[in-house]
Parts: C-alpha cells; sequence; structure tokens
C-alpha cells in the first residue's frame, strides 16, 4: 500500500467528516447577533441557576431573568422564538457587551459602579441581598457574625464572598469553585457550612426537588444587589428598555413572574423597584 | 534518538510490553508462590481501596439513584447537554488536527532546512508556542478575534479554540515531523541523492512518505491531547463543549456534580480510545506496507529531540 | 502602561506555580516509577493495573482530575491531607492530583527508557542471579533515568504549564489571578501577554537546563 495515498484518504475523509458535521452544526441556528436584522435578539442569561435562568433538559430556559428578558424582547418587537439565548458567565458578561455579542444581558446582574463605567444599565428590576444557604439542621449559624469561624463557599471571581471575608467574618474561611454546584455538593456533605450569594439566587437551589428540606436561607440581608439590565455603553436600548420595565410592573407581569419563579422557593422578594432608583 | 536507529530491533521492542519481559526469567514454582502471594495482597489493597471509595460515597448520599438516574432513564440529558456538546468537542478537535498536521509538518521541514535564517525562525515560532499555556493562547485568539475581525460571537469561541489548539499543537508535532524525519536510515537520503533528486523531491517522495508510518504513534497521543485541551475553551471562553455542560446540567439535577463529572471523564475515555484505536489499525495496515523502513517514533523520543534551545541529537 | 499592576501580587502568584510544579513533580516521579516498574514487572495483576491506570489516566482531561481530587477525595471522602485550612487543603489536593495525572506520562516515558538498555545487560544480569526489583534498581532504571531526561523534561515543562488548572478549585497560582486581573481590568492583550511572559520565564529555562544535562548524563551506545 502506498502510504502517501493512504494519507491523502485519510485526510480527504477525515475533511469531509468536519465539514459535515461543521456545516450541520452552523445550520442548526447558530445566528450571530447580527444587528441589522431585525427578527432576532440575542439575550444573555445564567444557564445555571434554577429561577433566575437555568437551561433545562426540554432545551427550554426558564427563570425570573428568562420571563423578564422575554417580556423586554417582546415590547422591543421581538416574537419569544425570535430570541437567540446564550450564556453570560459573570466574569464575561461586560466583555460580551463591549463586543456587542449579545443585545442585551440580564443575568442576576447587580448595578456598581465599576460596572457602570463599562457598560449602561436599564433598571433595576429586582432588589436582591447577599444571604446565605445553610443546612436545614444547623442551627450555629444565626447573627451573621456566627460566620466567623465557619466553611464558606462562593464561585470564582465573585465579590460576595469577599465581602462577607472582609467585613463580617474576618476569620471565616473561603473555597472558590468555578460554579455553585460543586458548592452545593461540599454543602450536602458538610464541608462547606455555607454558601454565599444573592438570596434570589440561593432560593432557587433550595427549592430544587432533589434539596427540599436540606438548605435554608439565613435571611442576613447582608447587602442590597439592585439587578439591572446591562445594555452597550451609550445604547439607545436603555430607555427603550426602561419603558418596557415599568410596563412590565403595571400591568402586573412583574409579579406574575416573580410568584411563578420565587413562589416555589418561598423567597421574600422586595417589591418592585423604581427605574433609575438604586438602593445603596 | 537512541531508539530508531535499526528498524526490527526497535520494532521487536515496542512490541515488548505486552509479552513476557526478558526483565525476569519464566517463572518456576517458588516465584510462581511469589507472584500468587503479591497478586493476592494486590488485589487485596485494591479491593479496600474500591470498597473504602464506594462506601464514603455511599455514606455521603452520593450514589443514590435520583443522581444517577437521568443519564439512564432522561434521554433528554443526552439530547440537550451530552450529544451537542460532545460534537462542539469533536468539531474542535477535528478542525485543529486538520489544520495542525499540515502546518506541523511545515514547521517541521522548515526546522531542517540549508538555510539558517529558515531554521531559526521555524524553531523561534516552535519553541514560542510551547512555552506558554494553550488557555493562554486561546485567550489571546479570543481577544484579536473580537478586536480585529467580523467572526461572529456565536463561532469566535470555537475559532479561539481551534487557533489555540493548531499554534500549540503545530509546534510539537512540527518535533513529531523532524524526529520522524530524522529517524529514517541515512541511506535513503544518499540514495536519493544518487539517483538525481533535488531536495524539495527526496523530501516529498522519499522522505515524508516514509517517516509518515514511523511518526504515527507519537502523532496518535498528541491526537488525544488535542481532544482533551478542547476543554479549556469551556471555562474562559463560553465554548460549549464536553466539560462545560456539566455546569447546566448538575443545576438542572440537584447538583450531582461527582455523577456528572463522572459520565463527562467516561465519556472523554470513550472518545480518546476510539481515536487511538482507529489510529492503532491504521498504524498497523501502514507498518505492513512495504515502504515502510520499521522505524518508530514515540512521543518520548520526539520529547528527547525537542529540548528546548537544543539542535537535534547526533543518531547514534 | 503598568500602572494596573499594583495591588496584585503577580510575584507570589507565580511562586506558587513554582511549588505545585516542585511538588507534583516530585510525588510524580516517584509514582510514575512505581508504575512503570508494575508495567514491566512479573505479576500480571500489577501489569494490568499499570496499563489501566495510565489508560485511563491520560484519556481524561486533567480539569476532571482536579476537580475530583476537591469533591470526591475532599468533600465526599473526607480526606483534607493533614490540613485544616482551605488554602492548604486545596494546594495538597492540587499537587495529588497534578501528581495522578502527571505520574502517566513519567511511568511512559520511563517505559520507553527501560527500552532502550541493551537486551544483553539485563540477560547477562539474569545470568548471575539477580532477581527482578534488584535488576531494576541496579541495572536497568539507573540507565532508563540517564536516558529519558530529556523527555521527562518536556514532561515537567507540561506539568508547570499544566499546573494553570489547579484554579479550578480556587489556588490561588498565576491563572486565578490572571483570571481575576482580566475581569477588573480592561486590559485583556497585555495581561495575557504578561502571564505568557510569566511562563516563558519558567519554562524555557527549564528546557534549557535540563536540555544540557541531559546530553551530559546520556547513556554513549
Amino acid at each position: 500500500m502506498n502510504p502517501l495515498r493512504t494519507t491523502r484518504t485519510l485526510v480527504a475523509s477525515a475533511t469531509a467528516v468536519v465539514l459535515a458535521l461543521g456545516t450541520a452544526s452552523f445550520a442548526q441556528g447558530a445566528v450571530p447577533a447580527d444587528h441589522g436584522d431585525d427578527d432576532r435578539i440575542t439575550i444573555g442569561i445564567k444557564f445555571d441557576q434554577p429561577g433566575i435562568g437555568l437551561k433545562t433538559p426540554d432545551g427550554t430556559y426558564t427563570g425570573f431573568d428568562v420571563d423578564v428578558a422575554t417580556y423586554v424582547a417582546k415590547q422591543l418587537g421581538h416574537e419569544p422564538n425570535e430570541i437567540v439565548w446564550k450564556e453570560a458567565k459573570s466574569a464575561d458578561r461586560e466583555t460580551m457587551l463591549q463586543r456587542g455579542d449579545v443585545d442585551f444581558i440580564a443575568a442576576s446582574y447587580s448595578i456598581n459602579d465599576e460596572r457602570a463605567e463599562k457598560v449602561d444599565f436599564a433598571g433595576p428590576y429586582l432588589l436582591a441581598h447577599q444571604d446565605v444557604l445553610i443546612r436545614a439542621d444547623d442551627d450555629s449559624v444565626k447573627r451573621p457574625s456566627d460566620l466567623n469561624d465557619k466553611r464558606l463557599c462562593s464561585v470564582t471571581g465573585s465579590t460576595s464572598a469577599q465581602n462577607v471575608k472582609d467585613d463580617i467574618a474576618p476569620d471565616a474561611q473561603l473555597q472558590e469553585y468555578g460554579g455553585y454546584s460543586e458548592c452545593l455538593t461540599g454543602l450536602e456533605n458538610g464541608v462547606i457550612d455555607a454558601l454565599t450569594t444573592d438570596d434570589s439566587i440561593l432560593a432557587g437551589y433550595a427549592a430544587q426537588e432533589e434539596f427540599k428540606g436540606k438548605f435554608k436561607l439565613g435571611g442576613f440581608e447582608l447587602s442590597n444587589e439592585n439587578y439591572g439590565i446591562g445594555v452597550q455603553k451609550g445604547s439607545d436600548l436603555k430607555d427603550k428598555i426602561n419603558t418596557a420595565l415599568e410596563k412590565m410592573v403595571d400591568d402586573g407581569s412583574w409579579d406574575a413572574a416573580v410568584k411563578k419563579n420565587f413562589g416555589p422557593a418561598n423567597y421574600q422578594n422586595e417589591p418592585a423597584p423604581k427605574i433609575g432608583v438604586i438602593v445603596e | 534518538m537512541r531508539r530508531t536507529g535499526s528498524g526490527r530491533a526497535a520494532k521487536r521492542r515496542t512490541d515488548r510490553d505486552e509479552a513476557p519481559t526478558v526483565l525476569y526469567d519464566v517463572p518456576g514454582p517458588r516465584a510462581r508462590r511469589r507472584n500468587l502471594l503479591w497478586t493476592l495482597l494486590f488485589l487485596a489493597a485494591l479491593a479496600a481501596v474500591v470498597w473504602w471509595v464506594i462506601a464514603g460515597l455511599g455514606a455521603k448520599n452520593q450514589l443514590e439513584a435520583e443522581k444517577w438516574e437521568p443519564f439512564l432513564t432522561d434521554g433528554r440529558v443526552w439530547q440537550t447537554y451530552l450529544l451537542p456538546a460532545l460534537k462542539n468537542t469533536v468539531i474542535a478537535a477535528a478542525l485543529a488536527m486538520l489544520l495542525a498536521l499540515p502546518l506541523g509538518a511545515l514547521l517541521g521541514i522548515a526546522r531542517l532546512s540549508d538555510h539558517r535564517a529558515v531554521r531559526a525562525g521555524a524553531g523561534t515560532v516552535v519553541e514560542f508556542f510551547r512555552a506558554i499555556p494553550v488557555l493562554i493562547l486561546m485567550l489571546f485568539a479570543n481577544a484579536a478575534y473580537a478586536e480585529f475581525t467580523d467572526i461572529s460571537p456565536e463561532t469566535r469561541p470555537l475559532y479561539a479554540v481551534v487557533t489555540g489548539l493548531v499554534l500549540y499543537n503545530a509546534s510539537v508535532l512540527a518535533e513529531v515531523v523532524r524526529a520522524g524525519i530524522l529517524a529514517l536510515p541515512a541511506g535513503q537520503t544518499d540514495a536519493a541523492k544518487a539517483i538525481g533528486m533535488r531536495k524539495g523531491q527526496t523530501m516529498a517522495y522519499v522522505l515524508l512518505p516514509q517517516s509518515v508510518t514511523a511518526m504515527l504513534p507519537a502523532l496518535i497521543s498528541q491526537l488525544v491531547v488535542i481532544v482533551k485541551d478542547t476543554a479549556l475553551g469551556g471555562a474562559m471562553l463560553g465554548f460549549a463543549e464536553l466539560l462545560a455542560s456539566v455546569r447546566p446540567m448538575s443545576a438542572n439535577y440537584g447538583a450531582n456534580t461527582i455523577a456528572c463529572f463522572t459520565v463527562v471523564a467516561v465519556l472523554f475515555v470513550l472518545l480518546n480510545l476510539a481515536l487511538t484505536t482507529f489510529a492503532a489499525r491504521l498504524e498497523r495496515r501502514l507498518r505492513r506496507g512495504k515502504r515502510s523502513t520499521g522505524a518508530v517514533v514515540t512521543a518520548e523520543a520526539v520529547d528527547d529531540l525537542a529540548t528546548p534551545g537544543e539542535p537535534p541529537a547526533p543518531k547514534p | 502602561m503598568f500602572d494596573f499592576l499594583e495591588g496584585y501580587d503577580l510575584l507570589g502568584a507565580f511562586w506558587v506555580t513554582v511549588q505545585l510544579t516542585f511538588w507534583s513533580a516530585l510525588g510524580s516521579l516517584v509514582w510514575g516509577t512505581l508504575l512503570a516498574a508494575m508495567r514491566v514487572g512479573p505479576v500480571p495483576l500489577m501489569r494490568g493495573f499499570g496499563t489501566a491506570y495510565v489508560t485511563v489516566v491520560r484519556n481524561i482531561p486533567l480539569t476532571v482530575i482536579i476537580v475530583f481530587t476537591s469533591l470526591g477525595l475532599f468533600q465526599t471522602l473526607g480526606i483534607s491531607l493533614g490540613a485544616d485550612r482551605f488554602t492548604t487543603i486545596n494546594f495538597r489536593l492540587a499537587v495529588l492530583g497534578l501528581t495522578a495525572y502527571t505520574s502517566a506520562f513519567v511511568c511512559e516515558a520511563l517505559r520507553s527508557g527501560i527500552n532502550t538498555v541493551p537486551l544483553g545487560q539485563v540477560e547477562a544480569a539474569r545470568a548471575i542471579g539477580l532477581s527482578f526489583p534488584q535488576i531494576l534498581r541496579i541495572i536497568v532504571l539507573p540507565q532508563a533515568f540517564r536516558s529519558v531526561v530529556g523527555p521527562l523534561t518536556n514532561v515537567l515543562i507540561a506539568l508547570t504549564k499544566n499546573t494553570t488548572v489547579a484554579a479550578a478549585i480556587g489556588v490561588a497560582e498565576a491563572a486565578l489571578l490572571m483570571r481575576e486581573m482580566i475581569e477588573n481590568e480592561a486590559q485583556l492583550i497585555l495581561i495575557s501577554a504578561i502571564f505568557a511572559f510569566g511562563y516563558i520565564c519558567l519554562t524555557l529555562p527549564t528546557g534549557l537546563l535540563l536540555g544540557r544535562l541531559a546530553k551530559k548524563v546520556a547513556v554513549k551506545r
């Protein structure tokens, strides 16, 4: 056998396979966030936060952020089937907006000064608080100061855990993982004492079927997190989204979305925030 | 280049791992008893470890059916999370392989050039890209594509992942190719010269075709590296590959992280085993061909050559 | 231009990288040698274990292995490796994971080194009645090690770069700092370049030094 010819055939067939796979994948609706094309809108959400933004096994998306984004998109003239959902990890959000990868981001995105330098925020549309999730049978954490000798967990690059460590519990230990799921495994196994992040996110986890009765929220309100919808700096979307959010509160859709997504978690949500008013 | 000198010997030795080795005698009655004792001890130790792991997992409820069940009973897990992610992994790996192989061959040949400038240029490129973590290369590529091209945001992570993989692996493959060509008996070049072939002809018709067979083991192990390294794109570039599918999956099924990671690990092993089995079969077919010299370049032989800044080791 | 570097402990982060590399290298050398001994040894079960170990470990992404040390070993099986602070535990777990992974490559390099020892030597050793452990210890391994300094150097370089994965369980090494800086500062390209340079500073000299050593100790045949 001629080795050269074999190589050639091999390369040719491999190319064919890749091309076939490639075209298949691109044809399947990986539509670019093309701003000239008005039918589609690309929205950044979380894919892994129950109650906020979650990619379900059906391939659909659920959560409060998803409902808000869907409502806003509708007001902007996009039907739900014209929405392209894109995962917006916490660390990537500003970059995604700056590069124009997404039209807007609704992904448990707290408004703060540092971020506001890079992107514009519509909203806020929800006021959440930093809190801790502890095991249901753990009675040792009653006040924030009880966290002092505890083992905290949060995700890499999150400021919430660092805040607790700096301000409330200087002796606490901090474990960081890539995602909340790893923290939950640790919490479940008793190696981690408290998972800390926004109560809205924690409530979603606590309400999951598998975790019923296992975890509870501390209810500490360690900070105010004003969730906003991030848009590119200087974008005219900001005003349109604000109008849409106001309408959402007025026509009762906001309450419905809160009830639908946070109801099962028994989450004590704050009333709808006023647009443009950031609770410090 | 110590292992690759004469064909037969090298081949016999690489086959040695399965056959009874020459490192010990055929066991007599006493040796057999001793081996049996070792076997039993080792088995006991292994069993103890396995039991301890399973008991530990069980004690922490990690073996509960609800954590593992979805993978068996819920087809949607595969449809929504695993299979699309697997497809992305395969696409990225395959593209990277297809691009890295010719680029690597080119760089490898350039490093053997008679012109010092070409040699030095290729050498610098190879050493540079081998010295940097692939993740940083991917990040670079992603930023550069976003800044300077109109590649759509949907496909940009794929491009960035493939670019990072190609740059790194082409550099490694360049060393594989160089080693493969150097592993051929010098007589081949001499004979080609004697019948009046030019340098390019010698390379294209004599050296490269033969070295391909010699290079296959090293090529294969590099291909496995490519498949595994696609996982780096998931963590920081948002490329939806296999490992990244763990996150939304575990969020849906009650943080069954251990189950999810295990399933993904098994998929990676299967994917890589399929790749290596296919490649090994191909290698056997090629090696049976008459044109092979029987020389073999393993990954280690290549590494041996590829110490940064060192000229190729002299042939034995 | 480099103002943004203030407040970040770059050297400290790279020092953690160096320490991770050092301890993992030491660990993988030991465990890798044991694995290689198993793979060429007379006990079939151990041979099988060695082969299975190398096959499985080499085919799994390192990230999975590192995450498993934390989720599986520490969180579930309660192995804290004699430490009680997360920073220490995570560091040791990362070393363990890197060792488990890298030793598969050390094993393979060593095995190919063992193959370079001429058959006559081993036959001679057997003829004078040396046992398998003796042959390995006195005759084969010393020569094998000298002939695989080059390949092992490359394993070491790969290991240095692989320590970036320890960031997945929160070890504060260079890659984690890089991630943090990229998130906080709008200087992606510059930050990547700085860290790329840092890794080059670690890997290139290693390659050059050990490359020279490889030549020096190579067995002339």
